[in-house]
């Protein structure tokens, strides 16, 4: 019987007590194995696990299974995404029999964000399960070798399960709470979302540590260098349950001409830094949002190459 | 009650393009409470139909009535010796309506006036609002009488999710989050421990999910 619960690097790298660094990789908006390749190879050995993301903000992709395989091909340790908006039961387990087969070792368990943000918001929405139920039901098809019927499994798949936090959404004293039950359902690491407003983080996390949290799962803080002053308003105006300070807005307007995108990697790597001394945090996810090309050179300036070899 | 909104006027002339005599059906239930479809917006209806019709230049004859209800075949009969005099009846009953004037007139071609959205009630005058989902196993007791299948435009058992800003759902401003009210509710009574309980997967065979649905009253039924 092995020690890991799935044997992933993640999961080595954590259990080893290193601080983890993640990364993202967005599938292509259709079958281009190239340009997904290409994205990949920015990122290999620059991080511990990437995530793929599963038709994020509701617009249709490449399966996060298939690209997650691909990155598989590539080198590079996948950390598949699902999200409860697209399946029902019997298509979710019969996912992560798949992934599992194909050796896949992480999964992320989101609800996923509701379709009228996509490119179909005149689909069907599913939810048949929510994003906790599933993280249970990975935990029970690992953990006990059983469908959510009860019905016995032959052969378990193995994955090392996470799921999302979001501190910065509301009713903001709940969230804490709403971490707890993600780990009673059975979640092995979280990633949060884009932290910026780092006041509330402290707090957040000072709530979770003195619950015991940090010493259930791991938890990976979230980081999202801002690219513009532009994205920083949109982010702060458009995107629901995302904070960003208005302090953070003038620090990027007062960078010089040109120098908005390298004010944005210092406030980040200001963020890793204090992320590295926070207690309760385990390691780093990092969302390059189409900025896979930057993610080497944060890597470096973060103080976080090599990576470890577990 | 059940909730309804009156389908676009071009979508109704179309439906009746090749019409010269109509019935306009109303119904005294749920949507005469919504102002949808009961004998007053009959009235209405059938005048903005004629109007229109007169400008194009091809006279319509409508007539008018409504019935107690239309979801009873009680009250369906009483149209029987009329209903095949007309080329076309619009029923502005809630869904259950026309089907029911269907099943019992297989030779009248019966068409809807209204979109049928919702069980739900009335916030203040002119404005409904959905309350139940109809799914068939009522859950609303572990959330203090508020329905996150109904509201919760994820339909979530354990919210709130990422997305809740303000109160406000993620999808729109214009959308109360269900769970916020939950979760302050809770907390504001000093049961937040109900919610540290992970709720299991619905059984959705009582929804739509396991197929139409009939309810038989066994004490009643003849």
């Amino acid at each position: 019987m092995s020690e890991f619960k799935s044997g992933s690097n993640l999961e080595k790298v954590l259990k080893a007590g290193h601080f983890a660094f993640t990364g993202e990789c967005g599938p292509p908006k259709g079958a281009n194995v190239e340009h997904l390749k290409e994205k990949i190879a920015h990122l290999k050995g620059m991080v511990d696990s990437v995530n793929v993301t599963d038709n994020q903000t509701a617009v249709v992709r490449m399966s996060s299974w298939a690209a997650s395989t691909i990155m598989l091909q590539e080198g590079v340790e996948p950390n598949f995404q699902m999200v409860c908006r697209d399946r029902n039961r019997l298509a979710m387990m019969s996912d992560i029999l798949g992934v599992s087969a194909m050796g896949i070792r992480n999964m992320l368990c989101l609800s996923g964000d509701h379709q009228r943000f996509g490119n179909h918001p005149q689909s069907k929405n599913v939810y048949d399960i929510d994003s906790i139920q599933l993280i249970a039901l990975v935990k029970k098809m690992r953990d006990e070798g059983k469908f959510m019927n009860n019905e016995d499994i032959d052969v378990s798949p193995k994955l090392f399960i996470g799921a999302a936090a979001n501190p910065f959404a509301d009713p903001y004293e709940y969230r804490v709470y709403r971490l707890a039950n993600k780990i009673s359902a059975g979640v092995d690491f979280i990633q949060t979302q884009c932290i910026y407003n780092m006041e509330k983080f402290r707090d957040f996390m000072k709530k979770a540590v003195d619950m015991g949290l940090h010493e259930k799962c791991y938890i990976l803080a979230g980081v999202t260098p801002m690219k513009s002053i532009g994205m920083a308003k949109y982010m702060s105006a458009s995107v629901p349950g995302m904070d960003v300070p208005d302090s953070l807005i003038k620090r990027l307007q007062g960078a010089e001409k040109g120098k908005v995108a390298e004010e944005g990697i210092k406030f980040a790597l200001e963020q890793i830094e204090e992320f590295k001394e926070m207690k309760g945090i385990s390691g780093v996810h990092l969302m390059a949002i189409e900025w896979e090309h930057r993610v080497p050179e944060i890597a470096e300036r973060a103080r976080l190459l090599p990576r470890p070899k577990v | 009650m059940i909730i309804a909104d009156r389908k676009p006027i071009n979508e109704l002339l179309e439906m009746i393009k090749d019409c010269k005599k109509i019935l306009i059906l109303g119904c005294k239930g749920c949507v005469t409470v919504c102002n949808v479809g009961g004998a007053k917006e009959v009235g209405i209806l059938s005048s903005i139909l004629k109007i229109a019709r007169k400008k194009e230049g091809t006279a319509l004859a409508i007539d008018e009535n409504t019935l107690e209800r239309q979801c009873d075949p009680e009250y369906i009969e009483t149209v029987k010796d009329i209903i095949n005099s007309y080329d076309a009846i619009i029923s502005m009953a809630c869904g259950v309506g026309p089907q029911f004037l269907s099943e019992m007139y297989p030779k009248a071609r019966i068409f809807p006036a209204v979109n049928t959205t919702s069980f739900g009630g009335s916030l203040r005058h002119g404005v409904w609002a959905e309350r139940c989902a109809g799914c068939g196993t009522c859950v609303i007791h572990y959330f203090d009488g508020m329905c996150p299948v109904a509201r919760c435009s994820k339909s979530l058992l354990n919210g709130p999710c990422g997305g809740s800003s303000k109160g406000k759902c993620e999808i729109s401003n214009e959308i109360d989050c269900i769970w916020d009210m939950i979760v302050r509710k809770k907390m504001e009574q000093g049961r937040l421990d109900d919610l540290l309980v992970v709720k299991e997967p619905k059984n959705w065979q009582t929804a739509r999910d396991g197929g139409p649905r009939t309810s038989v009253r066994e004490d009643i039924a003849l």
